[in-house]
């Protein structure tokens, strides 16, 4: 029977939608999930857990020599004092971009990504053609992006699995000797800890821009 | 290709992506299965399905992660695939029958 536009009835959610419903349903009803818990979860990774922590922690890379040296040598007995360590987060590796490399992060399997430190990965992330595309030809992928890198520079991609993790740490941006943890952590987007950006540079980016 | 850059995005791009999401990490913290296990098994779906076409990483991925789970708990005999079969068209049904605007709720247990 042809629909009217007054929809009688509720709006029908996807199949997927529906299958995630009947799960729910009973998961719930075994006492294996609880909702209130679902709703938990959520808020925790969509509003708490996000690019901020691996900011902080590369912002606090730069201004301060033992703590770097420790993310760099034996990164996760700090990590979880921090609190920033657990699932997709056990085994971080932290790759420094120099005047001579460049480093990028993929997951070349699925989307294996260091959730305590940047949240949930963006769409491109998991998409095949930055994954395929990451390997073969990363410095046309970092074109796109907006990244051109000098000449010399070697790029260095690094695949992430479920066995370890890598975030990039940026370059410090010149001139910011005098800024603060935070306004440093400002300067570290997402993207520049996956290797797809650079920090941003206080000097020449205008807000807004 | 348009890479969306550092543009702010959702996480979950739709609330069943969320839920599906969260019902994974409530069973692994509760001690259903390793992260890793799961891991692996996701990975393992996802290849397969990009041999059959280009994953958009959204909702592809999403559908990715749902098909694991079904099976993985049809395996480990936490959930049927009958059981969710049937509760998946009480749910159809339910949307169904509902008059608009009204909270949807499955009649009586299945």
């Amino acid at each position: 029977m042809p629909h009217d536009h007054d929809h009688p009835h509720s709006h029908l959610p996807s199949d997927p939608a529906l299958r995630v419903k009947a799960l729910e349903t009973l998961l719930t009803d075994k006492g294996l999930v609880d909702p209130s818990a679902l709703d938990a979860i959520i808020d925790l990774y969509q509003n708490k857990i996000g690019p901020q922590n691996g900011a902080q922690v590369v912002a606090k890379m730069w201004r301060d020599p033992s703590f770097h040296r420790q993310m760099i040598e034996d990164p996760m007995p700090t990590l979880q004092e921090m609190g920033l360590y657990g699932r997709q987060g056990e085994h971080m590796v932290f790759v420094e971009n120099t005047d001579a490399v460049h480093n990028m992060v993929v997951c070349t399997l699925c989307s294996c990504y260091p959730w305590p430190l940047l949240g949930i990965p963006p769409g491109w992330y998991k998409s095949d053609a930055y994954r395929a595309r990451a390997v073969r030809e990363p410095r046309a992928v970092l074109a796109e992006f907006g990244v051109s890198l000098p000449e010399g520079k070697k790029v260095r991609v690094w695949d992430s699995t479920a066995e370890v993790r890598y975030l990039v740490v940026p370059q410090r941006p010149a001139g910011t000797e005098g800024l603060s943890e935070d306004e440093l952590a400002a300067l570290v987007t997402r993207d520049s800890m996956i290797g797809t950006a650079l920090a941003q540079d206080p000097l020449t980016e205008e807000p807004g821009a | 290709m348009i890479w969306c850059g550092d543009k702010p995005e959702p996480a979950f791009s739709e609330p069943w992506h969320a839920q599906v999401f969260a019902i994974t990490v409530a069973l692994n913290e509760a001690g259903h299965f390793e992260w890793s296990a799961w891991a692996e098994r996701f990975g393992a779906t996802f290849k397969a399905n990009g041999l059959a076409k280009e994953l958009d990483g959204g909702a592809d991925y999403f559908n990715a992660w749902l098909e694991t789970l079904e099976e993985f708990l049809a395996e480990t005999g936490i959930a049927a695939t009958g059981a969710l079969q049937q509760l998946k068209t009480a749910w159809t049904e339910a949307y169904l029958s509902t008059p608009h605007g009204q909270p949807v709720n499955l009649a009586k247990p299945v």
